[in-house]
This record gives C-alpha cells, sequence and structure tokens, in this order.
C-alpha cells in the first residue's frame, strides 16, 4: 500500500492543477465569447495582406 | 440647424488617455464580418483597439484620448456596413454577470472535489470486498473529509446564503433542506469517520451540491443571455433628444434620453418621434399618440399642451421642456395607477417554493419519526440517530431542487430562439395558467408603424412618381409613402407647407397632398367612409386623381393566431384606448366577440380586475403607455419590443419581430414546460418513495446514497429536455 503516498499526491495534484486552470481561464475572459473564439482560431490576420 | 451628438455619457477611460466605449453593432453573424469590422477599426488613425464579442453582438473600441472622436467611430461602422449604436453598460447586466463567474467558480472547485473524493470513495466501495484494511480506509476518509469540507464551505455558499435569507424571513424554500441535508451529510460523516466507522457521505454530499450548482450556473447563463438582448434591443432604439442649450445663441445637441433632466428644453422636429414627457413651449403641430393612448387620430397640440414619450410629432417644430412631474395629466394617472397595481399584484408563490414548503416539514417529520421508532424498539440512541440522519442526507432534494429549474432553463431557451424574451423568472408558470387573453389593439394586434394599404391598386409609373415625390417631402406620411415605395428616383418639387408637394415632369404637373391640394374634395368623403381608421393622401397627375390609404395594417399572422388561440379555448378580448369604429373594424377581421372601445387606463385594469373575480387567468398583451398599468395588473403579461419603455418593463416577457406568433408560442411552451416540471415533482416523489423506505430500514449505505442521487438528478435533466421540441405541430 505504500504506492498510495505517491498516487494519492499525484491525483490531487493533477485535479488540482484542472481547477486552477479552470479558474484563470474564467478570470481571463475565456468564457466571455464562445461563438467568436472559434471564428478567430481560423482568421488569417497574422499572414501579411498580399 | 444640425445637432451634434454628446456621447460623454457612454465613453468610459480605462487608463490614462485612453478612452473606452462600448457599442451594440447590428449585423454581425460569422467571423467574417468580426474582422472586418476590428480590422477596418483597427487601420484608424489613434484607434487602440477593437475587439467583437460575436455571442453578444457587441463591440469594444479603445481610442486615444483627443486622437478621434467617437461620432468618426460611429460613422466608419457605418461606412463598413455595421450600424453601431453606443452603449451604457447597466449595472444590472454587470451584476448578472458577475453571478454567472460566482456561480461557476463554485462550480469548478466542487468539480474538482467531487472527482478527487469519487476516486477515494470507489476505492473504499470496491476495497470493502477485497479486504483493505481499517487503517487505509480511515486514510481515505480523512482524505476526503480534508477535501469535501473546504470545498462545501466555499462552494455552497450560495444555497446557504439563500436558505438563511429564506429562514429569516420565516419562509422555507428548497435551499433549506438542501443545506440541512449537506450539512448533516459532513458532520454525521466526519463522526462516523472519527469512530472509524465503515460509511461516509462525502461523496453524496459534494456530489449533490455539484448537480444543482450545474443547473443553477446554466439557469444564470440564460439570463444574462436574455438580459444581453434586451439591452442589445434598447440601444438600438437609440433613444436620445435633442437638447437646447443657451437663452440666446441656441446650440442643439443630441443628447441620449438618460442625460436630460427635467427643466430642459428640447426641440421636436416634425416627423421625429418625441422621446420625453414635457410641457409644449412654443410652437404648434399636431401628435400622433397611437402608440401612447392607441387613439390613432391626431391630436393637435399648442403651447401649455403636455406632449408624452413614444408620440410621433407630424407637421410643426415643437420646443418642449421637460418635467418630471405634474399633476393631473395621463403620466400621472398611469403612474398613480401603476403603483397600487403592482402593489395589488397577487404574490404568486412559485412551483418550486410550494413544493419547498410541503416537503420540508414532511421529510424532518420523517427523520424524527425514523429517530423515536429506532430508539422505541431498542436500537442505541447513537445508532438511531445514525439512520435518522442517513434518511435526510438520502431525502435531500437532489432531483427536487432541479426538477423545476431545469425545465426553466431548457423551455426559456426555446423561447429565447423564437424571439420571446423572459423578463421574470416565474412568468413561465403563470403564462401556463393563463385561460383568457386581452389584446391592446393599436400597436399589438396592428404593427407598431403604419403602411400603406393599398400600393396594389396603382400602376407601377403613378408609384414611382408618387413616390419620389414622398421621399421629398419630411411630412410624417410622406416618409411612410416614401418608405412603402421605396423608389431610387428624386425630383426637384415645390413644397406648399400644410397643404403637400409638387413637380413638374415631361410639362405633366404632379402633386401629393392633401385632398383640397389635388383638388379631390368629391372624392374624399367616399375614400373617408370607406377607410374610418385611416390616414389619406391624394396624389394628382395631370388629369388624373388617386389616393393612398396609410393605416395601421394587422400584424401580417395576427387572424391566424387569433383563431388558432381561439380554438385551444382562450376567451379572447381587445380592449383599445381608439374610437368606436376602428376598434369595431379590427375585431370584425378576427372575429373576436368581446371588444371595449375607449377606454382609460382605469377602464382597462377595471375589466381586467371584473375578469380576476371570475377567477380568470389574464394573459394582457400590450404596448402603450395607457397599457403599462393593466401589464402590470394582469396575471401576466407580454410587450411587443416596439411598446414604450414603461410598458416594457411591467411587461413578464417582450416579443420580438412583426408577427404575432411567440405569443402563442410563448403560451404552448408555458403549458408543456408546467406539465414537465409536475412530471419531474412526481418523479422526485417517485424516487423517495423508493429510497426512503430503504433509508428507514437502515439499509441506505453511501453507495446506494449516491447511485440513487445521481440516478435521479440525471432522469430529472433528461426528462426536461423534452421541453425544447414543445409545439412545433401548430406553426
Amino acid at each position: 500500500m505504500n504506492v498510495l503516498a505517491i498516487l494519492v499526491p499525484i491525483a490531487l495534484a493533477l485535479g488540482f492543477c484542472g481547477l486552477i486552470a479552470f479558474l484563470w481561464a474564467l478570470r481571463s475572459g475565456q468564457f466571455d465569447d464562445l461563438e467568436g473564439a472559434g471564428w478567430r482560431a481560423i482568421a488569417d490576420d497574422d499572414l501579411p495582406e498580399s | 440647424m444640425i445637432a451634434a451628438r454628446d456621447f460623454s455619457v457612454f465613453v468610459s477611460h480605462p487608463g490614462k488617455g485612453v478612452a473606452s466605449m462600448d457599442l451594440v453593432v447590428e449585423g454581425v453573424r460569422c467571423g467574417g464580418c468580426m474582422s472586418a469590422i476590428e480590422k477596418g477599426l483597427k487601420s484608424q488613425d489613434g484607434i487602440r483597439g477593437a475587439r467583437v464579442n460575436l455571442a453578444s453582438k457587441r463591440l469594444t473600441v479603445e481610442w486615444d484620448e483627443g486622437a478621434t472622436q467617437p461620432g468618426f467611430i460611429l460613422q466608419r461602422l457605418d461606412e463598413l456596413g455595421f450600424p453601431a449604436f453606443p452603449f451604457a453598460p447597466e449595472t444590472a447586466g454587470g451584476l448578472e454577470a458577475n453571478e454567472e463567474r460566482r456561480l461557476l467558480r463554485c462550480l469548478g472547485v466542487v468539480a474538482f472535489a467531487m472527482m478527487n473524493i469519487m476516486l477515494l470513495s470507489v476505492s473504499v466501495w470496491s476495497g470493502a470486498r477485497a479486504g483493505v484494511t481499517g487503517a487505509t480506509r480511515d486514510m481515505f476518509h480523512w482524505l476526503s473529509a480534508l477535501i469535501a469540507l473546504p470545498a462545501v464551505a466555499y462552494a455552497g455558499r450560495p444555497f446557504f446564503e439563500s436558505a438563511v435569507r429564506a429562514l429569516r424571513q420565516g419562509a422555507v424554500n428548497m435551499d433549506v433542506p438542501i443545506s440541512l441535508g449537506v450539512l448533516l451529510a459532513l458532520i454525521l460523516s466526519v463522526v462516523q469517520t472519527a469512530q472509524h466507522a465503515e460509511e461516509a457521505y462525502f461523496d453524496s454530499a459534494v456530489m449533490l451540491l455539484m448537480f444543482l450548482l450545474a443547473g443553477r450556473a446554466l439557469d444564470q447563463r440564460m439570463r444574462r443571455k436574455t438580459r444581453e438582448v434586451a439591452g442589445n434591443l434598447a440601444a438600438m432604439k437609440a433613444e436620445t433628444a435633442t437638447r437646447i442649450c443657451g437663452d440666446e445663441d441656441e446650440e442643439a445637441l443630441e443628447v441620449p434620453i438618460a442625460a436630460i433632466r427635467a427643466g430642459d428644453l428640447v426641440l421636436a422636429r416634425p416627423g421625429e418621434r418625441i422621446s420625453i414627457d414635457g410641457i409644449v413651449e412654443a410652437g404648434r403641430s399636431e401628435v400622433d399618440q397611437s402608440l401612447v393612448t392607441g387613439e390613432t387620430a391626431p391630436i393637435p397640440v399648442a403651447p401649455g399642451q403636455p406632449v408624452y414619450a413614444g408620440t410621433v410629432n407630424m407637421t410643426g417644430t415643437l420646443r418642449i421642456k421637460v418635467r418630471s412631474a405634474a399633476s393631473g395629466t395621463l403620466l400621472d394617472e398611469v403612474n398613480a395607477l401603476l403603483a397600487k397595481a403592482v402593489e395589488q399584484r397577487s404574490s404568486y408563490v412559485r412551483l418550486a417554493d410550494r413544493a419547498a414548503r410541503l416537503y420540508a416539514p414532511l421529510v424532518h417529520v420523517t427523520a424524527l419519526a425514523t429517530f423515536l421508532g429506532w430508539l422505541a424498539s431498542g436500537l442505541g440512541w447513537q445508532a438511531s440517530l445514525v439512520v435518522a440522519i442517513t434518511v435526510l442526507i438520502i431525502t435531500c432534494p437532489c432531483a427536487l431542487g432541479l426538477a423545476v429549474p431545469a425545465v426553466q432553463v431548457v423551455a426559456a431557451s426555446a423561447m429565447f430562439r423564437r424571439g420571446i424574451l423572459l423578463n421574470s423568472g416565474d412568468a413561465l408558470e403563470r403564462l401556463a395558467n393563463v385561460d383568457t387573453i386581452v389584446f391592446d389593439k393599436t400597436g399589438t394586434l396592428t404593427l407598431p408603424q403604419p403602411g400603406v394599404a393599398n400600393l396594389g391598386d396603382h400602376d407601377s409609373r403613378d408609384l414611382e412618381l408618387a413616390g419620389a415625390l414622398a421621399s421629398a417631402s419630411r411630412h410624417p406620411l410622406s416618409r411612410i409613402l416614401a418608405a412603402a415605395i421605396a423608389t431610387k428616383s428624386r425630383l426637384a418639387v415645390e413644397e406648399f407647407s400644410g397643404e403637400g408637394v409638387e413637380a413638374f415632369v415631361d410639362g405633366e404637373r404632379l402633386r401629393l397632398g392633401s385632398a383640397t391640394f389635388c383638388k379631390a374634395e368629391e372624392l374624399a368623403p367616399a375614400v373617408a367612409s370607406e377607410w374610418p381608421d385611416a390616414s389619406l393622401i391624394f396624389f394628382r397627375r395631370g388629369e388624373r386623381t388617386a389616393y393612398f390609404v396609410i393605416s395601421q395594417a394587422l400584424r401580417p399572422d395576427a387572424r391566424e393566431v387569433v383563431r388558432q388561440l381561439a380554438a385551444q379555448g382562450y376567451a379572447i378580448e381587445i380592449l383599445s384606448g381608439d374610437r368606436d369604429a376602428p376598434v369595431a373594424a379590427i375585431a370584425g377581421k378576427l372575429s373576436v366577440m368581446n371588444f371595449a372601445a375607449g377606454l382609460k387606463p382605469a377602464g382597462k385594469i377595471a375589466r381586467l380586475e371584473r375578469l380576476k373575480s371570475q377567477g380568470r387567468c389574464v394573459l394582457m398583451v400590450g404596448d402603450g403607455l395607457n397599457d403599462a398599468p393593466a401589464l402590470a395588473a394582469a396575471h401576466v403579461s407580454i410587450s411587443p419590443v416596439s411598446a414604450t419603455h414603461l410598458a416594457q418593463a411591467h411587461a413578464d416577457a417582450v416579443f420580438l419581430g412583426e408577427r404575432l406568433a411567440p405569443v402563442a408560442a410563448a403560451l404552448r411552451l408555458a403549458r408543456k414546460a408546467k406539465r414537465l416540471m409536475l412530471q419531474n415533482l412526481w418523479l422526485a416523489v417517485l424516487y423517495n418513495a423508493v429510497a426512503v423506505p430503504v433509508a428507514i430500514a437502515g439499509h441506505a449505505t453511501p453507495l446506494i446514497a449516491a447511485l440513487a442521487m445521481s440516478g435521479s438528478s440525471i432522469l430529472v435533466t433528461l426528462n426536461a429536455l423534452r421541453a425544447r421540441a414543445a409545439g412545433e405541430v401548430a406553426s
């Protein structure tokens, strides 16, 4: 059962990372515009205009 | 005199030297529009950033202060093909968004806690058979406690706060048994764990919170979406007034309504909609009050007389002194009636609260009886208490807590897609009880904007010439005609004030205007008697005379919808402030037997009171200032989006578009939703009927509790999803 001493903290830490990521996403407005974000990903505004 | 526009109300200053403004943009549909707007704006000098929110159709622009003007930004957007309207982010909308974020944060925390506790719990459940030692089990339970206690302390607050609020007012809502169940489950589990017992309920408590929070977050999200659309519509109405500043060298400034104060002088030009209530200081004109009083005939106004927001100034320029309150006018009467109606509005008790009132005492008595029963049958008091608390945990109303909100979310979003925005939370339930529908006429059964009724009677050349004449005139009737014909040709015309316009084409004299101006005196009486509720414009080309009938046409599907509603067994009435003849004509067209004309606001309320005393549940559909008290007094009310502000504020729902069909759809969806809510409540009762005996017998394990709770919650949610597909048949 010694393996628990490693596995349980790892499981908790991973879950905690997920929680932090979610809270960060919420705070930085990632969920403010659920429709526009999809379009921004395929917009070519980083290419030089030809 | 061209008025400059004042935008200072809308501009905020997020940083030094930076100005920012929120705009509602019309016609943004896809990523293409989005990048067109953003690129088009960023290419301008002085613009620091532009970001479109595609979901809410809003745009935030930031610019270097002094480098450009809000007016230019609007003009630029217009050039790009996206007319935009400045938007003052109201505090209510901000609160909604904050609440949604808070719920999502709670949901995130509780979801994290639940996943980890489940990991531990499943190990314990499976380990119980595989022969895990007591020490390992205890460690897992303590770990669960370590995660669950802080998580619930944080994420349970929305429920605890609401429960405490209800208890302070001496009431019981669903959050009381929820909070009690969760807290007891945690306390019992901690005590059990300390005593090295086999069972702990950390997983159940946390899972319960997660399901309920998910439901609440969705509910909040739907509410915010509705608010956003309502906010956008309000901004697009772009209610501004032309304020006159300075006594001698007059300067006119176009300012948003919010910036107008009592005592200001406001200018209303012919053809403009008057946007404030006030007293005429100078000028004479005729005012179309149809949207306010329902009366379709224009009213002459002179200095000293009151005018109301929402009316249209027809013929002359008016200077109006804005007033806050004066006595003895329509507005006062409406306000007094409103205060009374809002006070008297029967305090409707929501379905969920009614269920909670019934449920909470029942559950607590059952738990008490269980405790006493086991004690009497010789079990120790501690063991009896454990069984009693298990009963409370297993009856903790997870499914019951979701039963109503889940349906509410699904039905509200189904309505949203059909163009109905719900203003109040319990509108759905109240709509379902309706058996009588009362319509206002003007602007509700008819279109808010008048149209030309007899376009088809004219040949295309006549139409083109008349349209060209009409588009050269500022008179409101001409504008309606011009908009209806929409010709591109232009004519050089001469305008005869108060009579009409004249032009010459190919040596032929063309005239558009009053009957005398077009030498149609002998034609006029016959036409007027044929169209009693319409305004007429005459047209003379050479020696021939024709006429255009400007009237408020019925909404395109009004007849169909009213017939359908009557067929479904709703009693239908029309109550109007207009004269008898036009109301009777409309009632005849719609084959509505019960109608009353010439009603003042008090008269409408009196009629509603009489219906109420007959035990009817009345849905009031109206839009005018004079309808506002009736809207507030009725069991439930709906306004078209074109309604005056006061009316919309007191309606439970608002429908968009020109068609009346959303009203019928709202009733259909509400009935279906109510049925599903009741079904869900019965499902929850059924769950309890199965689970409670097991718990009373003392056989409920944490595994059973977890399975039963999640199972019933999912069942209830799935059932709620059926509200989406309601009532497609009838359309």
